[in-house]
């Protein structure tokens, strides 16, 4: 009896080293990833009419290890308001999926920010809230001064502090976006 | 034990030199493991036949003995029966041992040599059933934290990962009732899928020499075994109840066991614990809770010369993580850690949500034995793993209830093991083991797999030999060879592909090019050699010498090779590398200890481990995203070298007074870069005072003091972010450990004795004075505190 037991044990062994011998080529399918932003646009357009402004950061590879590529397609005017409005898009699918409405959807939990730097005569207020009335900013308006230049950047956060003014150091939360753009006010 | 065999044959073999026919023979007859004096236990002598009794304080004596060696067999109602051989010269005096209670029929058959040694050249270390119940409501890497050289790789409290030396993760091997745990152990943040509760002993060996487990332990070896099952007609079982004040939980665990004379018996074991939100002395730290759920089944038949035993586990355990430790880039990391206060702190609650983590892991074995008269012992085992390992991030829009990483790993192995007893002096083992893995990795995550669809085959055989050259001196050798083969379907984004001149290197292995990816099917291959040698001195009566040197190879593991992205939980991006070999470590360690039954004794281990290609990861700069900066973190192979010594000393001051410290020290380097290792464990001791009265049912009172240094030793993986609020850049420090901190501890308990059952009570407070700290090994040490006080009460009900 005891020795059946044996004998049968390793006629199992047996079984379990064939079925490991078959190999079957199971070609995994791609994962694109679904969260991820590639692409921010932010337009410009003049509110006494003329050429739109566009602020673009784009990375196709995501986490990959190319930088985004960053393009400014020219001044601002001095002394002009400016309509803007942000749309952001995931390019590594195809169709391109568009986040913004995303983001405006669960507005509640996300907020831009727009940080100028000094010595940009600059200045930007929300145009969009979230159902809160609390700042959201995927609409602005932008008011240059005189002419000048420097850095704005543009900082999308989830899960933060709302209302918090504006103010990026007291919001929290975590950062989807962070892009910065060298313009300049002729 | 092993010590206090010898020295019984050390009686054995003084020769008789006078005959005199009138000595005495007294002494007590004792509850081994508490020392109650056992009243009412039979002593027999079977040379003269004659029986005795012991009276309520436990003693016996026996008259008219004559100079000469006496069997004598003591018995006790509540006791297994036990044969002693005892030297009788003039008047003597010796106390007799008998373990008392059921649950520790453990220790009976210890001494029976059912727990054999894994390595006889390693001083090994054994946490015994009676200390794990004071972990009940923790986990495995809490109980193996109170072993000196050993502490825990953490993230947070509920993810504690054994640290063995200064080395964790895939250099620290487990083996779980015969079984190698395959449960995702290369992630630091991934703890042993093993209920505490469901373990009798845990054994640990520093080093590979365990060769009959494994050749790829570089740090260590891990045993953990199931309470062995008496030869007997009985049925008895076991309720814990913990409750701890903080995290404000319970964890109850159950057994029972049914055995029979014939040697059939079963078993079942289940715990369950819930705790919600952990707290610091300051604050809640939010979304830590846990919810664990385990159960184990097991039936067999041991006939002593043959048997079988097939055993089943699941362990499903949900683990919230510290909702603030989840950043989105480098300027997140920046205000995380210059903020003192976790920057998410919520009220308390006891669910759970993302980040956390699930897991469920399923153990099947069925093992055989038989022993054949004149080989040996033949064992032949198969086991099939099932791991499966979700991990939930902060997401947007529809995937917000999706796991980010899902992951099933599988593993089947089959494995024959010979211990011969071909020569009467020399042990021989011999065995092979065959083992089959399959990793899947689920794409309907929508994120990018960490660890790629892979299969593994690996074939392994050794042997090892232990021969006693004189009676003092025992040699030991071993050898071991492993092979593993692995395919691999692993995408890469092509720009990473590219920079790497991956595309140059292996153009080989491209299987398809789609839009931004390529799809690649690595196959690599190693062949690992280990061994060991080493003997063991037993000198002077009660010292003993442990010398050994361990050769280990470890294969590097699917995340060295083939990470390639952001790791989300660590907010950084991890590269692998492609080309890596097998690391191959040499450790030499020594052991000096001296065993008496109190009075003084210690254990001194010094060792060295000089490991080549050995795989660390390390910043190697900034990537820009449109996120932000994010820190990128490559694996390379390097030499390096740790160094270290772990002390323990125990001191009986009074009766019922002892006294015992540890100390552990360990320093590692890159010795290519010349620079410290990170993640080394800071110097630390740690001293306790106990007293233990068995005359006042069994009340046990301890005072444990526990002093951390500061890690001095660290490698500068400090790098600058830009933060657009000020236009300036900042450096993010997260290199320097945190400082020194000193914690008290306090546990308490007494034994009730109940109708046919036994009631113990146990009272304990961990960090009496609520000290804040933070420790260099918490993964989370960047944001929150460590815990606060904590009160806990503990019922064990045996019956």
């Amino acid at each position: 009896m005891k020795n059946l037991k044996f004998i049968a044990m390793f006629l199992f062994l047996g079984l379990v080293i064939t079925s490991c011998s078959d190999d079957d080529d199971n070609i995994p399918e791609e994962v694109n990833e679904e969260e991820v932003i590639t692409t921010m646009t932010v337009t410009l357009t003049p509110a006494g009419g003329g050429d739109e402004i566009t602020l673009q950061t784009r990375d196709l590879d995501g986490d990959g290890p190319n930088a985004p590529e960053v393009t400014v397609s020219g001044p601002l005017a001095a002394n002009a308001t400016y309509n803007g409005s942000i749309v952001l898009l995931n390019e590594t699918e195809s169709p391109a999926e568009n986040i913004t409405e995303e983001v405006e959807e669960e507005d509640e939990e996300h907020q831009f920010f727009y940080t100028v730097s000094n010595g940009l005569n600059v200045t930007v207020e929300y145009a969009n809230f979230d159902d809160d009335g609390n700042e959201l900013g995927t609409e602005f308006t932008l008011t240059t001064g005189a002419a000048s230049s420097g850095n704005l950047t543009f900082t999308l956060r989830h899960d933060l502090t709302k209302p918090n003014g504006g103010d990026l150091s007291a919001a929290g939360g975590e950062t989807d976006i962070s892009a910065t753009f060298n313009v300049s006010v002729e | 034990m092993r010590f206090y065999a010898f020295f019984v044959l050390l009686l054995c073999s003084i020769p008789s030199i006078s005959q005199n026919c009138d000595n005495q023979l007294r002494g007590r007859v004792l509850d081994l493991h508490d020392e109650t004096p056992l009243a009412g236990a039979t002593l027999i002598i079977s040379e003269t036949g004659k029986a005795v009794q012991t009276n309520l304080e436990g003693e016996y004596s026996f008259n008219g003995l004559c100079d000469a060696i006496y069997s004598i067999q003591v018995s006790h109602p509540l006791c297994l029966t036990r044969g002693f051989q005892i030297k009788i010269s003039g008047n003597t005096e010796r106390d007799f041992r008998l373990e008392h209670h059921l649950e520790e029929l453990n220790q009976v058959i210890l001494e029976g040599k059912a727990f054999q040694n894994k390595t006889e050249s390693i001083d090994e270390i054994r946490i015994s059933n009676e200390e794990l119940d004071r972990y009940s409501s923790g986990s495995l890497g809490d109980a193996l934290n109170s072993i000196s050289g050993v502490s825990s790789l953490n993230t947070g409290n509920t993810v504690v990962k054994p640290l063995i030396n200064g080395l964790h993760s895939s250099r620290v091997v487990i083996i779980n009732n015969g079984v190698r745990m395959e449960d995702q152990e290369w992630g630091a943040e991934h703890a042993p899928n093993i209920d505490i509760n469901a373990v009798g002993s845990i054994s640990l060996v520093k080093g590979a020499g365990a060769l009959k487990y494994s050749g790829d332990a570089v740090g260590g070896v891990i045993i953990t075994e199931s309470q062995k099952v008496p030869l007997k007609d009985t049925l008895y079982g076991q309720t814990r109840l913990t409750a701890a004040s903080n995290g404000r939980g319970t964890a109850v665990t159950s057994e029972l066991t049914r055995a029979y004379q014939n040697g059939w018996y079963t078993g079942l074991q289940g715990t369950v614990k819930r705790f919600g939100d952990y707290e610091a002395p300051d604050y809640i730290l939010s979304n830590t809770g846990n919810f664990e759920r385990n159960f184990s089944f097991r039936f067999g038949l041991n006939n002593v010369d043959s048997g079988f035993e097939a055993y089943y586990s699941l362990f499903k355990n949900e683990i919230g993580i510290l909702r603030a430790s989840h950043l989105g880039g480098a300027q997140d990391q920046v205000n995380a850690i210059n903020s003192d206060r976790p920057l998410i702190v919520r009220d308390f609650t006891y669910s759970i949500d993302a980040p956390k983590q699930d897991v469920t892991h399923h153990l099947a074995r069925i093992e055989g034995f038989k022993k054949f008269q004149g080989l040996g012992k033949l064992k032949l085992r198969y086991d099939f793993q099932r791991n499966n390992r979700l991990e939930f991030d902060i997401r947007r829009g529809d995937d917000a209830d999706k796991a980010s990483l899902d992951l099933e790993l599988d593993t089947h192995s089959l494995a024959i093991d010979l211990e011969s007893e071909l020569y009467p002096d020399l042990n021989l083992d011999a065995g092979i083991l065959g083992s089959y893995q399959n990793n899947f990795a689920d794409p309907n995550t929508g994120v990018r797999r960490l660890i790629p669809d892979y299969e593994k085959y690996s074939l392994g055989f050794y042997t090892t030999a232990s021969y006693q050259l004189f009676p003092d001196f025992l040699v030991e050798a071993g050898g071991r060879y492993d092979y593993t083969y692995m395919d691999v379907f692993k995408f890469y984004r092509k720009s990473f592909w590219e920079s790497k001149n991956y595309d140059e290197i292996y153009p080989e292995i491209v299987i398809e090019e789609t839009n931004n990816q390529v799809l690649t099917n690595p196959q690599p291959e190693f062949h690992n050699l280990s061994a060991t040698a080493g003997f063991r001195y037993e000198f002077r009566g009660d010292y003993s010498l442990f010398f050994n040197y361990s050769l280990a190879s470890r294969a590097p593991n699917p995340s060295e090779l083939y990470s390639e992205g952001l790791h989300h939980s660590a907010s950084r991006i991890e590269l692998g590398n492609l080309g890596f070999k097998s690391e191959v470590s040499h450790k030499i360690g020594a052991t000096l200890k001296r065993q008496t039954s109190g009075g003084f004794n210690f254990s001194v281990y010094p060792y060295v481990n000089t490991i080549n290609d050995f795989i660390i990861i390390e910043p190697t700069g900034v990537q820009q995203t449109i996120r932000g900066n994010f820190q990128v973190w490559e694996y390379r192979q390097t030499n390096a070298q740790l160094l270290g010594v772990d002390l323990d000393a125990n001191f009986q001051v009074m009766r019922n007074l002892s006294f015992n410290h540890q100390f552990s020290l360990v320093k590692g380097y890159d010795r290519t870069k010349d620079e410290p290792l990170i993640n080394i464990p800071a110097a630390n001791t740690t001293n306790g005072l106990v007293y233990q009265d068995a005359d006042l049912k069994n009340l046990r009172l301890g005072l444990q003091s526990e002093y951390v240094f500061a890690q001095n030793e660290y490698p500068d993986n400090n790098f600058e972010v830009f933060i657009p609020e000020t236009g300036t850049s900042e450096i993010v420090d997260v290199s320097t450990p945190p400082g020194a901190y000193h914690l008290l501890h306090l546990n308490s308990s007494i034994e009730l004795p109940l109708n046919n059952s036994k009631l113990s009570v146990g009272f304990s407070i961990n960090n009496l004075l609520d000290t804040s700290y933070r420790n260099y090994l918490n993964r989370l040490r960047y944001y929150a505190d460590d815990l606060g006080r904590n009160f806990l009460l503990n019922l064990k009900l045996n019956y």
